[in-house]
């Protein structure tokens, strides 16, 4: 059973979504999604500066298998972007929630993530999935 | 619920991520499909190929039945017991049907063919034995471990019985001998040296363990397929299937022209398309970041025509994206691909990238 944290917001398509204390917003990708993706060897994320709207495609994720669609839980302006994924793509299949991160956001409107499924809300859409 | 090989609890031990494979369910991986990769480039891992499917051929009209079926040549067996033979077995318009490995034995051949074909290639191969005294007769009690990578032999005689590992000593690559109920070709699908292990299915479960013990890793599907790209070998329904000839699909090699009297199947069209010229598959190499996949579109530099990539990859090895393509005779040294709405340049070059750990790009 893959790890799904209760402090996050998810979407049915697999990212996550974390509130930091500065009001700012961390997304990556589920322990769910990489598991089923396999070994990741590729991330493109958006740059810094750019702007992504909510559950609209803000990257792709490959793994040897195949290559995924990242959707952003919410909109507002990239302010920073893991580079570590560079060199260390694996790091999203070891870290999911932690070091495996993909981009930050300064949101235009934090309500968006209300939108968002809960842990119990996202582990339903897993199960119904299988 | 699908068919499951005798290693089926063996890979629920290890770990195995199970998945519908032809209708069986067989391992993906145990964790890292990039380690499995390594691991057979760099050490010794194994692969449950139970799935696939071994049929023996027998009969007094055995050899003259093979060289009508196949378009490679069995007669390159005789006087060589044990010795192995790649080819197609094709339809009359010369496409396809399969392709398998078979063997020289004592008492006939041994011919391995593929799970997902099974069907059809059983039916087809006894269509085609009518007129024949050759009985063609499947052994589906028998397990496949594929033992690979440049320790595997010596690996693998630590979890033999001094016979076995006798046996395993004098084996030529792409030669196979019995021992006793088992039978072992020093043949694969990695590009790496190693054996395959038929035996007994009940069997099959201790042999798995004692290689184990002498610390080959278990290797998933996953794996397999990123290894043999690397090795430039064609999986069906990939690179080629009954639409497509053996010309096309790099097979030309195992296309046995003399003795020309040899009628074998496909023959007329094979020759035919000899004179008007193929399709060619090639490699592709893409340096920068992205990874090719099966489907895309190859656009050859002043061509109309396009190609369509047949596999593709990351390249655990090299470290960027490989892929097999069927492309235009026209093609020379480079192409671009369509992945994700962009066109991505890359290089034409032999579908072979690595051999024996080495990258031959």
């Amino acid at each position: 059973m893959s790890e799904i944290r209760s402090e996050l917001k998810y979407l049915p398509s697999h990212e996550w979504a974390r509130v930091e204390e500065d009001g700012t917003v961390t997304i990556g990708i589920t322990d769910h999604a990489q598991d089923s993706l396999g070994d990741v060897v590729y991330v493109e994320t958006p740059e810094v500066g750019a702007t992504v709207s909510a559950g609209e495609e803000a990257g792709v994720v490959e793994s040897v298998k195949a290559a995924s669609d990242i959707y952003s839980p919410i909109s507002g302006e990239v302010i920073a972007v893991n580079e570590a994924l560079e060199d260390e793509p694996e790091q999203v299949n070891s870290s999911p929630f932690d070091d495996g991160w993909f981009f930050k956001v300064k949101p235009t409107d934090l309500a968006e993530l209300e939108d968002a499924l809960d842990a119990d809300g996202y582990k339903a859409a897993i199960e119904a999935e299988d | 619920m699908g068919l499951k090989t005798p290693l089926y609890s063996s890979h629920i031990d290890a770990g195995g991520k199970m998945v519908d494979f032809g209708g069986w369910d067989m391992p993906i991986n145990y964790g890292s499909q990039i380690e499995e990769h390594h691991q057979v480039r760099q050490g010794a891992g194994m692969f449950d190929v139970s799935h696939m499917t071994v049929v023996d051929v027998t009969g007094s009209d055995a050899r003259a039945y093979l060289r009508k079926l196949l378009a490679n040549d069995v007669a390159k067996l005789d006087d060589k017991p044990g010795k192995a033979l790649y080819s197609g077995m094709l339809n009359q318009a010369g496409g396809v049907i399969d392709d398998l490995i078979v063997y020289n034995r004592a008492q006939g051949y041994r011919v391995v063919v593929n799970c997902a074909t099974r069907d059809k290639d059983l039916e087809w191969m006894n269509q085609q034995a009518a007129g024949f005294d050759a009985v063609v007769r499947e052994q589906p009690e028998l397990a496949m471990i594929a033992v690979q990578g440049p320790q595997a032999l010596d690996k693998c005689k630590q979890a033999l019985t001094p016979a076995q590992a006798t046996a395993v000593e004098g084996l030529k690559v792409f030669t196979g001998t019995p021992v006793e109920d088992w039978f072992i070709g020093r043949t694969g699908y990695t590009g790496e040296d190693g054996v395959e292990i038929m035996l007994p299915g009940d069997q099959a479960p201790a042999l798995w363990q004692a290689l184990l013990d002498a610390g080959v890793s278990p290797c998933g599907l996953g794996a397999r397929d990123t290894l043999r790209l690397e090795a430039g070998m064609n999986l069906y329904g990939h690179e080629m299937d009954e639409s497509v000839l053996p010309l096309a699909a790099n097979m030309g090699w195992t296309i046995a022209w003399e003795p020309a009297e040899r009628e074998f199947i496909g023959r007329p069209a094979l020759e035919q398309a000899r004179e008007t010229g193929t399709e060619k598959l090639v490699g592709l190499v893409l340096k920068e970041r992205g990874v090719l996949r099966a489907g895309q579109t190859v656009i050859i530099p002043g061509s109309e025509q396009t190609g369509i990539i047949t596999s593709g990859t990351f390249s655990p090895t090299l470290g960027y994206s490989i892929a097999m393509a069927r492309v235009p005779a026209a093609a020379d040294t480079q192409a671009l691909v369509e992945v994700r709405k962009k066109q991505l340049p890359v290089s034409i070059v032999k579908p072979n990238f690595v051999r024996h750990g080495q990258s031959l790009v």
